[in-house]
This record gives C-alpha cells, structure tokens and sequence, in this order.
C-alpha cells in the first residue's frame, strides 16, 4: 500500500480498501469481493466443488445469477416449451437454478423482469457501485469499471474459491492509463473508440495491467458508452479497464433499485467521487490518443485489434498471421473491405446490448429496408431494454425494416444458444470478438458500432454511417 | 485433484499461429457441459473436423501423440479472449501439460495453473528454437523453474509462487482461502460489509 497524502490512482485507491491480507513474496494478496456475478455456463463446476467439499455460499446476498448464455431468444413454443437448442443447454439452466435455490442465491430466472446479459443488467439494478470489487466467471466483466469499480473476469476454479470465501487470490496487476484526448467527431460513436483504443494497443498489449481511461472523451461518454469502452478492454489482453466516477456516473445510479438512496446516497456520492486519481499519481505506462482523429471503425481480421477506419485500405499482410486472417475472411491486402456482401447483421451483446445502443441503430434504420438476402437480428441485452425499447416503439422500426427482434441473451456473440452464421457467411456485428468460428463456425464477423451496423444492413455492405445520419463524415 | 509435479520430459508439439484464442482451444458451442472432464475430445474441434465433423486427415493436430508430445509449443498471445476455465480442462484432457509461448494471456495463465498445465513465457530465441524443432525433447523442472531442450544451457521461466508451491506440493488453494475465514469475517466487520437483515 502506498503511504497516505501521496497521490493515488484510481485502481489502487478501490484495491486498497478491499485487500483482506497484502500480498508477499509468497502468496497473492486476498481481496474482499463486494458484488460476484453468476451465469450459467462458468459456474456448474464451481457449485459442484461447493457441493463435493459441503460448503455453503458464504455470502448468498453479494451473489447475484442470471441467465444469459445458453438461453434461446424465441420464445417458448405453444405448451410453453422453451426452444434450446440441446437438452444439455437446457440442463446446464436447470443447474443453476437448482444451486440458485438450495444456496439463497437471486437469480433473474426466466420469469424475471430483470434477467439480462449479466454485464448489461447489473448495472441496470444499480448492483454495480463505485469502490467495489466486481468478479464473475466471464471475461467481459471489466464493463463494471466503467462505474470505478475494479471488475475482472475469474475461471470457474476461482468463482468456486467466491462462492465459498466471498475472496480470492489476486496479485496487484501494473497500471495504465490511456488517455483519448480531444471530442469525437459528430457520427463517430463509444465503439469506434473502442476499436480505435484496442488497435492502438494491440491484443495482447494489456497482458499484465489494468487500464483506466481518461481524457475529455472518455468524461463526453454516456455510462453506456463508459461500458463500451470498459467492456473490450479484455481484447487488448487486460483484465480491468476503468473510469473515474463523474456525475454522468452519480446520475446513473440515483434511484436504481440497488443503490443507496436518499441521504445515503448523498453520503456515498462524496465517497465515490473521491476515488478519482490523484493529481500527480504516477502509471507505470501511459498511452495517448487523439479523440477527434477518430473515424467510424470496423475490423477487417480475426482479432478484435485488427480495425481500421471503414473504407480504408486493408493492410498488406506482414506475416502469417495477419496472411492467415485475411484468407480466413476472404478480404484482400492493400483494398478496402467494404464491398463484399453482407450475409448478417448483429445488433446485441454486452458491448452494444444497450437501450442508447438499440437507439443509435434504429435512428439509421428509420424509414430504410434490410438488404435483400442480409438476416438482421436485434437482441436486446436484457429485459429492462426489451420493455423500454419496445415503449419507444424501436421493435417496430426493427421489424418494418426486416430484421428480426428476439429475447434478450448472449446470441449470436457466442452462438451457443442455436443463434449462429452459418459456415462461410459474413457478418457484421456489435459484439465484441471477431475470432474464427466465433459466431458459428466459419463465421466471419466484422465487429462495428450499432450505426455502422445498421447502415451496412441497408446497403448489403460495410458501410460508414454518418451519410444516413446527416454527417458529414469526409472532414 | 491436480497431481503434484517436479520435473518431466516429453517431446513437443508446435502450434506457431498467433494469438490462439480459448475459442479455438475449446468453441463455445462445446461449454454447455456441467461438467469439467472429458473436455478433450472437443480440444482444437474445428482445427482438427470438418464442418462434417469428419476428421481432418491433414490436420497436424490430428497426428499428434500427446502421450509422447505432452509440451506445447504455441505462438504469441496464447489463450487470450474468453475466460472459460474449459480451455486448461481440454488442454489437460487431451493430454497436454505445459504450454510455451512469448506470452501467455493472464485469465488462461491463472485457470491453467490450477489444472496442472503449466504456462511458459521464454524469451523469442527460445521460442524460435523450440518453434524449429516440432518433436523435439524439453525437460521441464518446476523445482528449479526451468526448461532445457537440447544442448542449450537451461532457461529459467517465472511462476507466480503460491501457484508454484500448490503444483509442486499439492497445496489445496481453496483451502489456503477458507483458512484465513477469520480475518475474512474480521474483515467484513470492520469495513461494515455483514449481511443486512433488512
Ligand atoms: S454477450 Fe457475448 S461477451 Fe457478453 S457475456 Fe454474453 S457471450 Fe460473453
């Protein structure tokens, strides 16, 4: 721990009040978990550990499950059969539900009005604070940093070790700061960004750190926008990406079920807010980008670091790898790969599952027609989306426009639920991995925003979408 | 569980793509299992079936003995993406144990230790060598913390400590966690954490 009135950083400020026992030469140090989030796919084994050692969930109450995964997104047929896509799927929400009861744990089960994506909606339920230590057996749950929170995927191993401990091992990861200066252009959205930061630091340029965004156009995001950001950072190898606490922040979680209210609201706000780093804290790397420079991004290769402006020149391939993606996407080095048709188009996710997300692509959308030939599925990421988009009547544009609205889940991002692009297929999608087979196997996926999605389902082809947003986007 | 180990010798097998990612290790359509065993059968699926789920005849992995070539040799960034503890538990089912590369994803660093599948970062002219030399002979010692292949001196290769003594002594990590429960609920107590009854 650094001594007290030195300048902090963020990440350290959030680690120091959670470490239960500082770490040595010889082990990791033990960090209190405020909030651990469950699905069904990393966790059978973990509650089958509990099981074969008879230990209870030591705290039921800072657990927190939900279906996401192995779910279907249409509906249940006529005798009220959901359609799994195999009895193992099915078996494997049956588990959870029964480990959900025997150990007190809330699930958002079938029947709730909250289930979700699990990074979509915890932060929807106000679960997800400032200061906290955030876990779950997925990788993307870094999205919670984008509240100030230290949140860090964990293998099944280690949420066996939560479930019974409320704790885990964890040495202190190094820092770093990116710092995305400048306003993002008008048309140019947290995805691109996002892209653009992962480019810039290459896959497995986080391996080691945690990384908290700064700068004006990180502060000019919304919180959705925030969990964009936050949500990819995995896919430049770092575990936890975070943001300082602001009033964009406060205002989010003010009146969320979960979050404290009235005065105590009041009193954790002046807390949280003073999370934020230091002046003068010192980052053992720091990387910069110019904000404004940004253009609408897409990916051309098999990682999600491999994005460029839409419309660019692909790169010509500097070794096997890159030689390797190109082959596998069918695109060409040296031309841009905006002309090849369009097979898929997948609005949803953790990355962009969101209701601003669900917004963003139906302002495009509005008054246009899917592609002949193109399959546009839109999937909310959880129920609370569901309800308010379909409020504000964005499922009929959606569905006037030919695309398909489903039941909030994971979908087509893992494409281990029966929604999948067929062998060969190209898609472009909002999720957030491009490897092969990914969606499906021999899918090909292009990772873009929801507008650049959208738009690229109207013309049948990767397309920039500032034209169908009255942009200018030649500046 | 995981057996301990000191030191073993195998021949290596070579995987030189980079960035190999957990759903290529094991695809996602694979993990609505609950189980953690016989995961190997799935190890590389679409590397080593066809869309058929015919066998791949030209597929190097469907020619590797992992009984003799348990060491793989993999390119940069291995095990990055999703952090699904199933890729350690179909690369130990499928009969590997230990991994080298340049580096080494953190999530996949971590859930390997704990299923007794060693990960090793060496530096590139080690790398390459071993690259160069598909089947070739690597003694690898957890004691000392090095591997040696050929008549090249040893090199040594980190392992964070506590996860170093739970491989070579068998040591139980969660029971190392549930020994400290007291500073655990001593912990909750000060910082106001206790369970609300409300
Ligand atoms: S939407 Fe995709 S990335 Fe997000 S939790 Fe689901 S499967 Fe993982």
């Amino acid at each position: 721990m650094s001594p007290p009135n030195e300048p902090k950083i963020l990440f350290d400020k959030v680690w120091d009040r959670r470490v239960v026992r500082s770490e040595t030469a010889d082990a990791p140090a033990i960090l209190y978990v405020d909030l651990h989030l469950v699905h069904e796919v990393t966790s059978p084994q973990a509650f089958a550990e509990l099981d074969a050692r008879g230990l209870r969930v030591r705290r039921p109450d800072r657990t927190y499950a939900t279906l996401d995964h192995s779910t279907p997104t249409l509906p249940p047929n006529g005798d009220g059969v959901r359609p799994y896509v195999t009895p193992d799927a099915a078996r494997q929400v049956t588990a959870l539900e029964r480990s959900c009861e025997k150990h007190g744990i809330r699930l958002a089960d079938w029947d709730s009005a909250d289930r979700g994506i699990v990074h979509v909606m915890a932060p929807e339920l106000g679960l997800t604070q400032p200061g906290m230590v955030v876990v779950c057996g997925d990788s993307h749950t870094a999205t919670h940093g984008a509240f100030g929170a230290i949140a860090f995927g964990i293998g099944t191993s280690e949420v066996a070790h939560v479930l019974a401990t409320q704790s885990l091992m964890q040495r202190k990861p190094q820092r770093m700061r990116v710092t995305i200066d400048g306003a993002l252009a008008p048309g140019v959205t947290a995805k691109d960004l996002t892209l653009a930061v992962i480019a810039e630091l290459g896959f497995g340029g986080g391996t080691g750190y945690a990384i908290e965004y700064a700068g004006e156009a990180v502060r000019s995001l919304d919180m959705e926008g925030r969990m964009t950001l936050c949500n990819m950072t995995i896919e430049a190898g770092a575990r936890c990406g975070m943001i300082a606490p602001d009033d964009v922040t406060l205002a989010w979680l003010r009146g969320r079920r979960h979050a404290p209210h009235g005065a105590a609201f009041e009193a954790a706000a002046v807390q949280w807010l003073a999370l934020a780093t230091d002046e003068g804290a010192a980052f053992d790397k720091e990387v910069r980008l110019d904000g404004s420079a940004i253009a609408p991004m897409a990916t051309w290769g098999t990682t999600p670091d491999a994005g460029l402006p839409i419309g660019a020149p692909l790169p010509r391939p500097r070794g096997d790898s890159e030689g390797r993606a190109l082959e596998y996407m069918g695109f060409e080095g040296g031309v841009a790969n905006t002309s090849h048709p369009i097979d898929v188009v997948f609005i949803g996710s953790c990355t962009n599952g969101r209701l601003a997300d669900l917004r963003a692509a139906a302002a495009v959308l509005r008054g246009h027609h899917v592609k002949a030939n193109v399959r546009m599925l839109v999937v909310p990421g959880s129920e609370n989306v569901r309800r308010q988009a379909e409020a504000e009547g964005l499922h009929h544009v959606f569905t006037e426009a030919g695309a398909e609205w489903r039941l909030p889940g994971c979908s087509m991002c893992i494409a281990m639920n029966g929604d999948f692009v067929a062998p060969g297929q190209l898609a472009v999608s909002t999720s957030n991995r491009n490897f092969e087979g990914r969606q499906g196997k021999g899918a090909r996926t292009i990772l873009a925003s929801p507008a650049t999605a959208a738009a690229s389902a109207i013309a049948g082809v990767l397309t920039d979408p500032r034209p169908y947003l009255g942009v200018d986007g030649h500046g | 569980m995981v057996e301990p180990f000191t030191t073993f010798t195998s021949r290596t097998f070579v995987l030189p793509q980079e960035s190999i990612d957990t759903d290529q290790i094991i695809p996602a359509r694979f993990l609505t299992t609950t189980s953690r065993a016989g995961l190997g059968d799935f190890a590389f699926y679409d590397w080593r079936y066809d869309a058929q789920g015919k066998t791949k005849r030209d597929a190097p992995l469907n020619q590797v003995d992992t009984q003799t070539c348990s060491v793989l040799v993999a390119g940069d960034n291995f095990g990055c993406g999703s952090s699904r503890e199933h890729a350690p538990w179909a690369l130990r089912d499928f009969g590997v144990r230990a991994v080298v590369s340049t580096s080494i994803a953190d999530i996949f660093t971590s859930n390997a230790l704990k299923n007794g599948l060693l990960p090793i970062v060496v530096d590139q002219a080690t790398h390459e060598r071993l690259l160069a030399d598909p089947g070739g002979r690597v003694t690898i010692n957890l004691e000392e913390c090095t591997l040696s292949a050929g008549n090249e001196p040893p090199v040594r290769f980190e392992v964070e400590p506590f996860a170093r003594r739970c491989l070579l002594d068998g040591v139980d990590a969660l029971g190392h966690l549930l020994s400290h429960t007291a500073a655990i609920e001593a912990f909750e107590h000060a910082h106001g954490l206790e369970p609300r009854h409300d």
